[in-house]
């Protein structure tokens, strides 16, 4: 049983074997990126790519759903959150039962459920926002985890009681004493969100918007490497945005609606 | 991070979240009107855009519009249509390729988070693999997909090397656009969800149980056979169930590769709601309603055997 130098050799053999098998797929992207034909290796795939108002249009469009995604649902789960820990305890069985439904109903059926009940108006469903329904509920187990683990760990009772008793009422309580509080939650819920819409295919694809996925699969079907170079960018976003949250968020990931 | 420091309470003083709050009322509010204000736009989003629509799916898969003079109504048909061939083949691919993924992910991501997490593991690389970890758990889909192309597809750099030293994966029967290729690209965000999901009971395998099996002679082999495997399997089996499910319900990395090329239940349904094949929207409900009866049934497991596993973690 102690930790002799054979299973420790073991140990280290199986560990380095999985990493390979986790970075030579993204060690491949980034070269195959690189590669201008032949034995030429440079950036020209990332300056077509710049170059292409295709990118510019479905990556402004992808951020500016994200960030209406992040406003949304941060508006509406700030103030749930605040009161299922404050008041309400006894709801927050039903909020865990409705992460656990979005798990059950993944995108690729929500986003029949949603095609089938909206048929109009074209105002709602002929504009990428129609994607906000999809995006929203997408995003709201992860923001609601994240929040709710920043709110348990203030004293809600103290802080409310000593605000109000001070004259503020629900709004100023919420705006300037809790906010202030789970700051580094909402940076987190905010970054998670950003990960999960930039990425985001499955809705955008069925209800043909071009966003910034389905852009990079258009392009796959026909040039790889500015392929591999939009990978790589999507890539250092998501991943950056993932471990920015791991700092702020004290390593709290977990998957939407299953923990 | 905070800009009122004077508010951040210092560590300890949080409230227990399994102690029921004190019930002290600072003012008399309306606590119903109050409650509603709070809670109420986020459950109203959620019966809109979630509830609704996963019920109209199940009211669709039954329903039939009255076309060319037949009556609208209820009907069992397309619960019957799922019987056609190429739905059984879909709904058999994506079970064998669930599994399999979920196979290998539980295996080769508990097999990794016991050599890093558990006793005697590096301890350096415990918090870089828990971040890790996180984040690849969540990559998936296009990105993805063309990683692996660039490192296994015909020309891939992996394909190369290996071809190089005499070794054809493409005249073995391997293709990263067939089945086999799916299960590669699927464990690659099966590993570390198997990971996250895994680290509790890892964590809570103690020292003393192995210590105490250790002083009463038992041979590490036996220690595993009849200590540490029996209180892990639950938590294993959870976590296979859950890594069943996540890949059952995956879209856009096998749209991704294959393109459709490969029956599998979601890219069916994708097709028939972006109308790229030719058939009744009610089918495509029929089908999503399989996807629900699944996820059901995958979420009504793990949460059985979660809470029998988690007895161990007091």
């Amino acid at each position: 049983m102690r930790a002799n130098p054979l299973t420790r050799a073991g140990r280290g053999v199986w560990i380095g074997a999985v990493a390979l098998y986790f970075f030579l797929p993204l060690l491949a992207l980034a070269v195959y990126s690189f590669w201008a034909g032949g034995n030429r290796y440079d950036l020209s795939a990332y300056a077509q790519i710049l170059k292409d108002p295709n990118f510019r249009q479905t990556f402004g469009l992808s951020l500016t759903l994200a960030a209406e995604t992040i406003v949304i649902s941060l508006l509406l789960v700030i103030p749930a959150a605040f009161w299922v820990n404050l008041r309400a305890p006894g709801l927050r069985g039903l909020l865990n039962l409705l992460s656990v439904l979005s798990f059950v109903v993944p995108p690729i059926v929500l986003v029949g459920g949603l095609t089938s009940l909206f048929r109009g108006p074209e105002w709602f469903v002929g504009t990428p926002q129609f994607l906000l329904a999809g995006y929203v509920v997408l995003a709201l187990p992860y923001t609601y985890r994240t929040l709710d683990t920043g709110l348990r760990a203030l004293d809600l009772q103290t802080l409310s009681e000593a605000a109000q008793s001070l004259g503020a009422g629900w709004g100023t309580l919420l705006w300037r004493v809790i906010l202030p509080n789970v700051t580094s939650a909402v940076l987190g819920a905010a970054l998670l969100t950003l990960a999960i819409v930039l990425g985001e295919f499955t809705f955008a694809n069925v209800l043909l918007f071009n966003t910034f996925a389905v852009y990079i699969n258009n392009v796959g079907q026909t040039q790889g490497t500015p392929a591999a170079a939009l990978s790589i960018i999507s890539l250092a976003i998501t991943w950056s945005a993932m471990l920015g949250l791991l700092r702020f968020g004290k390593g709290r990931v977990a998957l939407g609606g299953a923990k | 991070m905070e800009s009122q420091p004077d508010l951040t309470l210092p560590p300890g003083t949080a409230l227990n979240p399994q102690q029921p709050l004190p019930q002290r009322q600072v003012r008399p509010w309306g606590t119903w009107a109050t409650s509603a204000l709070f809670v109420g736009p986020l459950l109203t989003v959620l019966l809109v855009f979630l509830i609704i629509p996963a019920f109209a799916v199940l009211v669709g898969a039954f329903r039939t519009d009255g076309v060319e003079g037949a009556p609208a109504g209820f009907t069992l048909q397309h619960l019957r249509d799922l019987a056609q061939p190429q739905y059984l083949a879909g709904l058999k691919n994506s079970v064998l390729l669930s599994l399999g993924s979920a196979l290998l992910g539980t295996v080769v991501g508990g097999l990794l988070a016991y050599a890093v997490l558990g006793e005697g593991g590096p301890l350096w690389l415990r918090n870089p693999l828990i971040a890790f970890s996180g984040v690849a758990a969540n990559f998936a889909g296009v990105p993805l997909a063309l990683a692996f192309v660039a490192a296994l597809g015909t020309t891939g750099l992996i394909t190369r090397l290996l071809s190089a030293v005499g070794l054809n994966l493409y005249q073995h029967g391997f293709s990263l656009f067939t089945f086999s290729g799916l299960i590669v690209v699927y464990t690659y965000f099966q590993i570390p969800l198997m990971v996250v999901l895994i680290t509790p009971a890892i964590d809570g395998l103690r020292r003393e149980w192995r210590e105490a099996a250790e002083n009463l002679g038992a041979s590490a082999w036996q220690f595993w056979r009849h200590v540490g495997l029996p209180i892990l399997t639950p938590a294993l089996l959870a976590s296979l169930v859950l890594l069943f499910g996540n890949a059952f319900s995956a879209y856009a990395t096998a749209y991704a590769l294959t393109s459709g090329s490969i029956p599998l239940l979601p890219l069916q349904i994708g097709a028939v709601l972006s109308g790229n094949v030719l058939s009744d929207p009610h089918l495509g409900q029929a089908l999503a309603l399989l996807v629900i009866a699944v996820m059901t049934l995958t979420i009504g497991l793990y949460t059985w055997l979660e809470r029998l596993g988690s007895r161990w973690r007091q």
